[in-house]
């Protein structure tokens, strides 16, 4: 009788054709698949969504705060025996000569009546009413300027004038947009526990419904780390695809979204979602974030089931 | 007369049993002071009543159970001190039968048997004619792409002989492997162990059949209620 090895066979044709020679040794069937990619489909759809929803926030309170501090108002006050006229005059000039100012701007007594007209009706006369007049000061980007010296400077010479640098106002903004981001990580930080946790049950059903072949590659020889890598395989691909399909979802939405916003512009609705979203797109960051996410959750998924696959191993072995 | 197998050199045992005892649990010994070595190229027969201790006896040389006393010696480690990696490594070496064949329902033959090397870390170009000729050699030639539950018994016997001895073990345990098939197909079998003795693995086969046994002059190890009786 012959040894094995003297035989030549051309049968390996027909095994390449067939396109099984690399076929899985962890049965994709025994793995809950489409439900797995269901549920990481769902969990990556919420953490895009949460992490585009952060992104406008904060991107809107940025510019919101960048539009306020480049802002400052000067309040002139009525005061009985004072020519209000002429104190508008004093604060505009005395503003002017502040470094750092880029424009001063009296309001008119026309502009003033003008920004009262919503409220109080057309055809109003100041004079009658003790309202204060506005003089808006914006201010150059790049430099601060000596503002404590202007507030001074109107304190001594028009005691009936205030300076209103907004302040309080941009850290109302600054806390509001922390808390969104705080809110957003946390939600995202909820997220991907659920999807640990999915992946762990998930992977402990596969290991109890494939025991037998993980015994079998045992006797064989393989390690622990084989057998790990294999289910590693498996999960990659579904943590992969379901994080694709919520992914995708997700920028499906922000685009969409953006879309409408682009054909709202000029109308009343387009103009209050432009005031409180900007341009409502998340920008090339936002989607390269969205991007970033769909690989993580992949990158977590197949982490979570090498890491289940290794320590179970270890512990039955 | 019966063929003499085997051409062990005996003072060089791959595998060693000294003293080895083995209990589950808090339950009695189900091994008792099991002291014999098993020598490259040896051929020989393990065999007894039901519950004398086979299959745990086969559990323990391939390491699936560690004794709970006495020492185990498997191509000089000690098996105890391995870690799980060090067992691994010493699977690789050895050959394994299951009387229930263990070939897994999702892969070809083909597949199942390619395994060893697959696990071994070998690509699949590299191990394609291997397996395509022990597979002709083995009579599964035309069978490459089937699934196991669409073979014979004795087409998955013959499946998973050539998985255990694929990746050219030092050492074959086998299970009650003419257990499931007619007398014409286990000698057939028998005859394929032979030749893979000839070709250097030594063979342990476990059986209760005492026909079997009797076609060749081999050495047997006879378990009975725990105990081991050696025939050379």
């Amino acid at each position: 009788m012959t040894g094995w090895t003297d035989i030549s066979d051309p049968i390996t044709q027909r095994l390449r054709e067939a396109g099984r020679a690399d076929a899985s040794i962890v049965p994709k069937t025994s793995i809950a698949g489409s439900a797995l990619i269901a549920v990481v489909a769902i969990m990556t759809f919420l953490g895009a969504l949460t992490t585009g929803a952060v992104l406008l926030v904060a991107g809107s309170a940025h510019e919101w705060q960048a539009d306020v501090a480049r802002e400052m108002t000067i309040q002139v006050r009525p005061a009985s025996g004072r020519d209000i006229e002429a104190d508008v005059a004093k604060a505009a000039s005395l503003a002017r000569g502040v470094a750092g100012v880029a424009d001063v701007r009296p309001y008119t007594r026309a502009e003033s009546a003008g920004l009262l007209e919503p409220w109080l009706g057309a055809g109003m006369v100041l004079d009658e009413l003790p309202v204060p007049r506005i003089v808006a000061v914006r201010l150059a980007a790049e430099a601060p300027g000596d503002f404590a010296g202007l507030r001074t400077a109107l304190a001594r010479e028009l005691p009936n004038a205030s300076l209103d640098d907004h302040r309080g106002w941009i850290e109302r903004m600054r806390a509001m947009a922390g808390t969104v981001v705080v809110l957003g990580a946390a939600v995202l930080a909820m997220v991907l526990a659920a999807t640990i946790l999915t992946v762990t049950f998930a992977t402990r059903g596969a290991m109890a419904a494939n025991r037998p072949i993980v015994e079998v590659l045992h006797f064989i020889g393989a390690t622990d780390g084989y057998i790990a890598a294999d289910f590693q395989r498996h999960f990659l691909t579904l943590g992969l695809k379901g994080g694709a399909v919520g992914g995708g979802a997700a920028i499906a939405v922000f685009l969409i979204a953006g879309l409408i916003g682009d054909r709202l512009v000029g109308t009343a609705s387009g103009d209050e979602i432009s005031a409180l979203f900007g341009s409502f797109s998340i920008g090339w960051s936002g989607y390269l974030a969205i991007l970033i996410e769909i690989v993580a959750i992949g990158a977590i998924t197949a982490w979570t089931s090498r890491t289940v696959v290794t320590r179970t191993l270890a512990a039955v072995g | 007369m019966a063929r003499r197998l085997g051409t062990e050199r005996r003072d060089s045992g791959m595998v060693r049993f000294e003293n080895v005892g083995l209990r589950y649990g808090l339950g009695p010994e189900v091994l008792r002071d099991l002291t014999f070595s098993i020598a490259p190229h040896s051929f020989q027969f393990l065999t007894g009543p039901s519950g004398a201790g086979k299959t745990s006896l086969l559990r323990l040389l391939f390491l699936s159970l560690r004794p709970t006393r006495g020492l185990i010696t498997m191509f000089d480690r000690d098996v105890v001190s391995l870690d799980k990696d060090g067992l691994s490594g010493l699977r690789r070496r050895i050959g394994i039968v299951f009387q229930d064949f263990r070939l897994l329902d999702h892969l070809t033959t083909y597949e199942n048997v390619a395994l060893p090397l697959r696990v071994a870390g070998r690509s699949e170009a590299s191990y394609r004619r291997e397996v395509t000729e022990l597979l002709r050699w083995v009579g599964l030639g035309e069978r490459l792409g089937a699934l196991p539950p669409v073979l014979s018994g004795g087409e998955k016997q013959r499946a998973a002989i050539a998985r255990a001895v694929i990746a050219r073990p030092e050492i074959l345990l086998a299970d009650e492997p003419t257990g499931n098939v007619d007398p014409a197909l286990a000698q057939r079998l028998l005859r394929l162990f032979v030749e893979l003795n000839k070709s250097g693995t030594a063979v342990v086969i476990a059986t209760h059949d005492i026909a079997l046994m009797d076609e060749y002059d081999a050495r047997r190890l006879v378990l009975h209620d725990g105990r081991m009786h050696i025939y050379e």
